[in-house]
């Protein structure tokens, strides 16, 4: 034994180890003594629920928040749907069970055995789901039999429903079975396998705050498994309610006027960077995503050439063509290369290097300053500005519009555009760039691609004097008794500093585009309305080409080009801004300015007699 | 030179405990694993994995002399400390929690090995610092910082069962060695006065999960769901059990983790209240043997560490046991030798194999 450890000798371990030994005693005999009481003095009682198996778990389903309009129009709702289900253990025999169903409810037998051998592994107390959405005939022969069908229940749940078909898809989204990647993400930690969840759209950007959560309650059950009395209840909170900055007539006179064609709309409210209107053309019903899609209707949708399930106004990139201009005259005015005065003779076509640029007016404009150049679109002007600025100054404030990077809207997937610098290119292709490259960027038919969305975000700060918001598209988020549950900020991205001359110098000139004789929008004038804007004609093939066989390729649709309008109104003081792109619809000005002209007509002029079918419907539109 | 008298003071009875407490602890395993179907036996033949590399550990423990974890204790403890820093850098996530830190090939948990460091440093500490009248409260600080920093880095895993199993065998290992009485009356009334202070300091839903902690019933349909189908598993076992492989609670899987921590509620189902009675003894026996072990050997050091081994081996059993049959809150702790899982047959075989060390050189004091 150390001798440094005073007192400390044998006996004295010993003791402390007896004293060890009796507390390891009377807590063995205090874990026997519980194991006694439960096996042997209440062995029967246990033995007798454990025979029933009469207390189960259940989860309560919560209610899956609705979304709404700008004007509390309801759009997306919850509808009650009854699926027939079965648990195993409680229907035995189970195929007798399942050929009684069939017989009486006239669900085909195939059917039931295909989902019960689905479920083959799972415990014999999990509910297999039979048919799902089953109508009144199913229900009325199903109660009617009850007693002969041991084990088959009606699980009432609600089921998703797009009130309005096909219009808004691509922004609401549809709900879809969550996968084992998103489980696994850990993104959704409550969700098990068959849970439904956002897959797009608002959908799936507030999945989190639409879907509530689930509760649960233990339950006791009789033989049969139909449910005696519950335990405990902890009661589902409902999700919480949407509503979005859209306005879903005007969204749905957009939808109106682009049927038929591919393309998108977008309006914004140039004072906040609401969104009130994202509308893609095709769409696609997301009812049927709800039930499961078939494999036809699937196929059908992703080979039709048109992309009906591309939400174009933010995933589409087009070249901006001619609605560019705006950006080279503003970097043009701002870097000084040019000022309001500065003139540039248009004989219909520029030479730079040894090429000729072409002016899309072949017998010239003759002598333009800024404002009248971009009311008549000349390009021989622009090229001069682009090459008097240089691509990458021209860059810089393509950019600072927006362009060029995702507006940052609650959207997955939002594309990002590009706007080509110098250093771009060098990297990209190992090519330096080109000084004649930047004469066709200056009008916006270089490698520049921009989308719906971007190009609404520059009109509506052009519109509003250089604020570039954040497009928004959530106005509130309400619990279900109305009261404002999330707090949204509200933040623009970006002041853009700009002369008050450049802005003036630029508004008139889009003023000039629609309300002048020789302005490239003037047929879609409105009397007594305000509108500015300016057209653009994306080529899809280009000038370069042999002349003959361009002309051929035009005639065929698939090769004609993109038409552009973008627009705000009214004039002195805006409250809304559009961009309208229609593939392969031909000249803005014929294609794309009428839908934005309608648009804005029946925004600001709601009484007016626009002839659309919406207009006709009940009801005022109501701004904010 | 190896001398002979290390194979004439083998404890046999340590290694038939392992052995009987194993064996039966694999067939109640394979009982819960055959009967969630499909999986099959993939889990029970990993265990045998688990129990052949235990036993080459435990072998590994007993080979050297254990007065070298003496002089190693800063290592280990320091190696320990390393290993869980790590954990929330590298560590892999499973089921919401980082516990698991890859080295080369194998998975190891270093919690578990902090177990057995935090025993083995104070081991160390106390068998230097024990004497008579007791430790001061200054004795008492640096063990209470060696428990501390590994209990905080393992309740941030988050593994709350195993952080308060580290604190409950050192709080253990300290009343062992015994505390002078003005120190002991002390720390309890600061402890009883600080709970209201903290108490009031808390926010509510921390409030909540403390109050549902100690009380499952709070929760009816979480854990307290749980126990009472582990209740109705236990009490419908009766004197004889429904039969080796026929549980129904467990064959309808209405009980949670049954090859993890409610393992002991299957046992109880099909071998009734003579099986687990003998389950409940042999865990007695081994626990007994394992303070013997403290009993035989004459020098401190030894006897605190095969007392720190032996409270870790107790803590577990009991807060497994009194867990599944509701006498306690559900925190994870797996049950010694039954519990399928190889980090927690890894670190029980390691301690039966640091015990057995013990016992066989009781003799060889210098």
């Amino acid at each position: 034994m150390a001798d440094y450890l005073k007192g400390i000798d044998s006996e004295w371990f010993r003791h402390r180890l007896s004293l060890a030994v009796l507390v390891a005693l009377v807590a063995f005999v205090v874990i026997t003594g519980r194991l006694f009481h439960l096996q042997i003095v209440e062995g029967e009682t246990y033995r007798m629920l454990s025979e029933t198996n009469s207390i189960r778990l259940q989860t309560v389903e919560p209610q899956r928040g609705l979304i709404f309009d700008r004007n509390g129009e309801l759009l997306v709702d919850n509808r009650p749907s009854f699926d027939v289900t079965v648990i195993p253990r409680d229907a035995r025999p189970v195929p007798v069970t399942l050929h009684r169903l069939a017989q009486y409810a006239g669900i085909p037998l195939g059917e039931l055995f295909t989902r019960m051998e689905k479920n083959n592994g799972n415990p014999s107390f999990k509910p297999v789901l039979l048919h799902s959405d089953a109508d009144r005939n199913i229900l009325a022969a199903i109660e009617a039999r009850r007693f002969d069908l041991p084990g088959v229940f009606i699980d009432v749940k609600t089921r998703r429903q797009y009130l309005h078909r096909a219009s808004a898809a691509h922004l609401l989204g549809y709900l879809g079975e969550v996968n084992s990647t998103e489980l696994k993400s850990k993104k959704y930690p409550d969700l098990r396998f068959g849970d439904l969840i956002g897959k797009c759209g608002v959908e799936k950007a507030y999945d989190a705050v639409l879907r509530g959560k689930r509760g649960r309650r233990q339950v006791e059950v009789d033989a049969s498994g139909q449910v005696m009395r519950v335990i405990r209840q902890a009661d589902a909170v409902p999700g919480k309610n949407v509503f979005l900055t859209i306005d879903h007539r005007l969204q749905q006179l957009a939808e109106t006027l682009l049927m038929d064609v591919a393309g998108a709309a977008v309006a914004l409210d140039p004072k906040n960077g609401h969104v009130l209107v994202l509308a893609s053309s095709p769409s696609f019903n997301p009812n049927a995503f709800v039930s499961g899609i078939s494999h036809k209707d699937w196929q059908a949708l992703i080979s039709n050439p048109q992309r009906p399930m591309e939400n174009k106004a933010i995933q589409a990139e087009y070249p901006p063509a001619s609605t560019y201009k705006i950006i080279t005259a503003i970097a043009g005015l701002e870097e000084g290369v040019i000022d309001e005065n500065t003139t540039f003779f248009c004989p219909g076509h520029y030479r730079f290097g040894n090429r000729s640029y072409r002016c899309w007016k072949k017998g010239g404009h003759g002598h333009m300053n800024v404002e009248k150049a971009l009311t008549e679109s000349c390009d021989v002007f622009f090229y001069q500005v682009g090459q008097r600025l240089g691509v990458d100054r021209l860059a810089k404030w393509a950019m600072r519009f927006g362009f060029g990077a995702p507006t940052g809207i609650d959207l997955e997937h939002e594309a990002e555009g590009l706007i080509p610098t110098a250093a771009w290119k060098k990297e990209k292709t190992g090519i330096p760039w080109q000084k004649g490259e930047t004469l066709s960027i200056a009008i916006g038919q270089g490698f520049n691609l921009v989308t719906p969305l971007q190009q609404a975000v520059m009109i509506a700060a052009v519109a509003n004097g250089g604020i570039r918001y954040k497009p928004m598209l959530i106005q509130s988020i309400r619990s279900a008794d109305g009261k404002e549950a999330v707090h949204l900020e509200k933040k623009d991205v970006d002041h853009i500093p700009l002369h008050r001359r450049t802005l003036e110098i630029i508004q008139k000139s889009l003023w000039n585009v629609v309300n002048t004789r020789k302005g490239t929008a003037w047929r879609s004038r409105v009397e007594g309305l305000h509108i500015s804007g300016k057209t653009g004609t994306a080529q899809v093939i280009g000038r370069k080409e042999n002349k003959t066989e361009d002309k051929d390729k035009k005639r065929l649709a698939k090769y004609k080009d993109h038409a552009w309008f973008v627009a705000y109104a009214p004039a002195p003081d805006p409250e809304i801004a559009v961009a309208v792109v229609v593939e392969h619809g031909g000249h803005g000005s014929s294609a794309a300015a009428p839908i934005a002209k309608a648009l804005i007509q029946y925004y600001l002029m709601p009484e007016g007699k626009a002839a659309t079918p919406a207009a006709g419907r009940t009801g005022r539109i109501e701004r904010h | 030179m190896f001398d002979r008298r290390l194979i004439e003071n083998f404890n046999w009875g340590l290694l038939g405990l392992i052995c009987f407490i194993g064996g039966f602890g694999l067939m109640v395993l394979y009982s819960s694993d055959t009967a969630g179907d499909d999986a099959a036996r993939i889990l029970f033949s990993k265990q045998l994995i688990w129990f052949g590399a235990g036993s080459v550990l435990m072998i590994a423990c007993f080979l050297f002399n254990y007065k070298h974890l003496d002089r190693w204790a800063h290592f280990i403890y320091g190696a320990c400390i390393v290993l869980l820093i790590c954990v929330p850098l590298f560590g892999k996530y499973v089921g919401g929690a980082r516990r698991w830190i890859a080295l080369g090939p194998v998975s190891i948990q270093p919690s578990e090995l902090a177990k057995l460091a935090v025993i083995i440093i104070l081991s160390r500490y106390y068998s230097r610092v024990i004497n008579a009248d007791g430790l001061t409260f200054r004795n008492l600080i640096p063990p209470m910082l060696y428990t501390l920093v590994p209990f905080v880095l393992i309740l941030r895993q988050p593994d709350l069962g195993t952080a308060m199993l580290i604190l409950i065998i050192a709080g253990m290992m300290t009343i062992f060695v015994k505390i002078e009485r003005r120190t002991l009356l002390g720390i309890f009334s600061f402890g009883a006065l600080s709970v209201p202070v903290v108490w009031y300091f808390l926010k509510g839903y921390q409030k909540q999960r403390i109050l549902t902690f100690l009380n499952p019933d709070r929760d009816p349909l979480g854990t307290g769901y749980h126990i009472i189908q582990s209740k109705i598993a236990i009490g419908s076992g009766m004197m004889f059990g429904k039969g080796y492989l026929k549980g129904t609670q467990n064959a309808l899987s209405f009980l949670p983790e049954q090859h993890t921590d409610f393992i002991f509620s299957v046992l109880a189902e099909e071998w009734g209240f003579m099986g687990a009675s003998v389950m409940i003894l042999l865990f007695f026996l081994l626990v007994v043997r394992g303070l013997h072990v403290a009993y035989g050997c004459r020098e401190p050091f030894g006897t605190v560490l095969a007392v720190g081994l032996s409270a870790m081996l107790f803590s577990q059993i009991v807060i497994n046991i009194a867990m599944v049959m509701g006498l306690m809150p559900v925190v994870g702790v797996p049950l010694p030798l039954v519990s399928y899982g190889g980090s927690s047959v890894a670190s029980v075989m390691a301690a039966a194999g640091i015990l057995m060390n013990i016992s066989m050189r009781r003799f060889m004091v210098e």
